[in-house]
């Protein structure tokens, strides 16, 4: 790590422990010194937030594991017997698949929050791509803890998703017999996606520790999009940015214990509470909400192959983001133009969610296509165009003098 | 941290400690189901409720063995024999000093009850078997008599009656203890 710690304990005990393994040092250093601009607005609470949910995500998950039994004919049962039988077992459910869903809200506003300041511009574009693992990586975990309860909608969502592979020319039909380990999505499925659930969302809080020593290197980007250029640019982490956070987080917590305590099956599928029929496929199969947005795309090509491949390449475009964008200017605020477009793409993103949930008929996939087209044309078109036609704002000379005006 | 020098607190010392105080009320709120979570659950719970066990064909000086709450209990269908050997016994010679009749209930002395369970290390003792018309546990050697008192060997108590009353002459609810005084 770059610089020489200005932790120095006073108590003894700790001044022997930090020669031997400086883990003070390193806390106070990355969380409590740490150099943070002082115009960070609420957006940039949100890693904070996504932090906690994990904590949370991994703690009830350990719990219900402790409770659950990973096979075809009691898997569902079991998940009854954690709602009716365990002490508080409804509360740990319910905080774990509504936390779900808190999780993934926390990401698309971190990931927006990305997009419109510019946090993925040079020299964060590692941290960007990250970030884009970990997304993957949640989509990932949160497919298959779904597919845990087996429920109607988990088999055939598990038959579905894992049928996408079989657009794969040639080798498609092997490794979707491969994934399944069998004829069909059945009892090796489910224990290979327990096995793999329980063992994801550890990979993701390791990435999460290159996430944020990325982070660390670069230092955080900042409203105006302008690096600090000193101190008075900064202040320490603690008390600020951690008092920020955590009231953030509280307030986050009060919507988590809305949904969590008044309307824990709101964002469910009903048809979800009927255990896995193999023989029966549910007259509507939606997805959970957050992937919502892809599975109008998916269904908006009508090839086959083409169309999963445009589901994959509606995440993976992401990873290209800090080159599609050609623009020398970091932040929004001094984008017009790009702002205007931006909206529209998130008007596109959060429109492409609705039309996910309606079937794929008229006027529905019309819309499908036109927001589709979209999507793929700011990426493709009208990110590379912006920076070279657009005529922005001019930028303040310091981040103090965007806050405190030119008396800084 | 700023530190506050003089004397008298601010606002932010007592924001500051009024918060961590929530904050920590929170937490061990928080902590309360997820502990709460791993004792019995309410399946388990009621699995675990009374069982009625007929006796009638249980044979003169057989022993047989039922479970209630997963545990083993042995039932003794005790001879005049073996209720004497129980009997006559210097109760204070014993390593856990117990008459025999505080081992079974009143009135039905020739039915022993008890938790089939060493109390050295917990297994399950074999019948008729050691030295005192009793169980041998073959684990680290203790040995029991006709009252499942221990005689011999590292266990430091005897076995563990269950709770249980007699509903007839020769069914019993293991796992109630009767109204009415022993």
């Amino acid at each position: 790590m770059s610089g020489h710690s200005t932790y120095s304990p006073q108590n003894k005990f700790l001044q022997w422990f930090e020669k031997r393994l400086p883990i003070g040092g390193l806390i106070h250093s990355s969380l409590i010194a740490y150099p943070t601009p002082r115009n960070l607005n609420y957006w940039w609470t949100f890693g904070g937030i996504l932090s906690f949910m994990l904590g949370v995500q991994i703690i009830t998950g350990v719990i219900l594991a402790m409770h659950y039994t990973p096979n075809v004919d009691l898997a569902f049962r079991s998940v009854e017997t954690i709602m009716r039988d365990v002490n508080y077992g409804w509360l740990l459910r319910y905080l774990h698949a509504n936390g779900a869903a808190m999780f993934f809200l926390a990401v698309y506003i971190h990931m927006f929050r990305g997009m419109y300041y510019g946090s993925y511009k040079e020299p964060r574009e590692v941290l960007w791509i990250l970030g884009v693992i970990l997304y993957l990586l949640m989509m990932a975990t949160g497919f298959m803890g779904y597919v845990l309860v087996w429920g109607q909608m988990s088999f055939w969502a598990a038959t579905v998703i894992t049928n996408l592979f079989s657009a794969i020319p040639g080798v498609g039909d092997t490794i979707v017999t491969w994934l399944w380990g069998g004829y069909a999505v059945g009892n090796p499925t489910l224990n290979r996606f327990y096995s793999l659930h329980y063992l994801l969302p550890f990979v993701i809080a390791g990435v999460v520790v290159l996430h944020v020593w990325a982070l660390h290197v670069s230092g955080q980007n900042n409203p105006t999009g302008i690096e600090p250029k000193s101190d008075k640019d900064t202040v320490p982490f603690t008390p600020y940015a951690t008092v920020k956070d955590g009231f953030l987080i509280v307030c986050y917590c009060i919507l988590f214990a809305w949904l969590v305590f008044y309307i824990p099956n709101y964002l469910g599928h009903a048809d979800n509470y009927i255990p896995a029929n193999p023989a029966v496929t549910p007259a509507e199969i939606v997805p959970e909400w957050y992937y919502l947005p892809f599975y109008a795309i998916l269904r908006a090509i009508p090839n086959k192959l083409l169309g999963v491949c445009a589901l994959f390449g509606s995440i993976g475009i992401l990873a290209f983001l800090p080159w599609l964008d050609t623009s020398k200017v970091r932040s929004a605020r001094y984008r017009p133009l790009f702002r205007q477009f931006f909206w529209l793409f998130v008007i596109a993103a959060v429109g492409l969610g609705w039309l996910g949930s309606k079937p794929p008929e008229g006027i529905y996939v019309i819309l499908s296509r036109i927001f589709t087209f979209y999507y793929f044309a700011f990426f493709l078109i009208v990110l590379p165009l912006l920076g070279i036609f657009e005529k922005t704002k001019p930028l303040p000379n310091s981040i103090s003098e965007s806050v405190l005006g030119a008396k800084a | 941290m700023t530190t506050v020098s003089s004397a008298g607190h601010t606002r932010r010392d007592f924001l500051y400690i009024a918060t961590g105080a929530v904050g920590a009320v929170g937490a061990a709120a928080a902590l309360v189901p997820l502990i709460a979570q791993m004792n019995p659950d309410a399946s388990t719970i009621a699995a675990g409720a009374p069982v009625e066990i007929d006796m009638a064909p249980i044979a003169d000086g057989q022993i047989v063995k039922v479970f209630w709450r997963s545990k083993p209990i042995f039932i003794f269908h005790r001879t005049k024999h073996d209720i004497e050997l129980a009997q006559n016994v210097n109760v204070a010679s014993l390593p856990d000093p117990a008459p025999d009749s505080e081992r079974v209930k009143k009135g039905h002395e020739q039915w022993l009850v008890v938790i089939g369970i060493c109390t050295h290390l917990g297994c399950i003792p074999l019948p008729h078997e050691g030295n005192y018309d009793g169980w041998f546990c073959p684990c680290h050697g203790s040995q029991y008599d006709s009252a499942g008192r221990i005689r011999q060997g590292p266990a430091p108590k005897n076995l563990y009656l269950p709770p249980y009353t007699f509903i007839s002459d020769t069914k019993i609810r293991i796992g109630e203890e009767s109204t009415k005084s022993a």
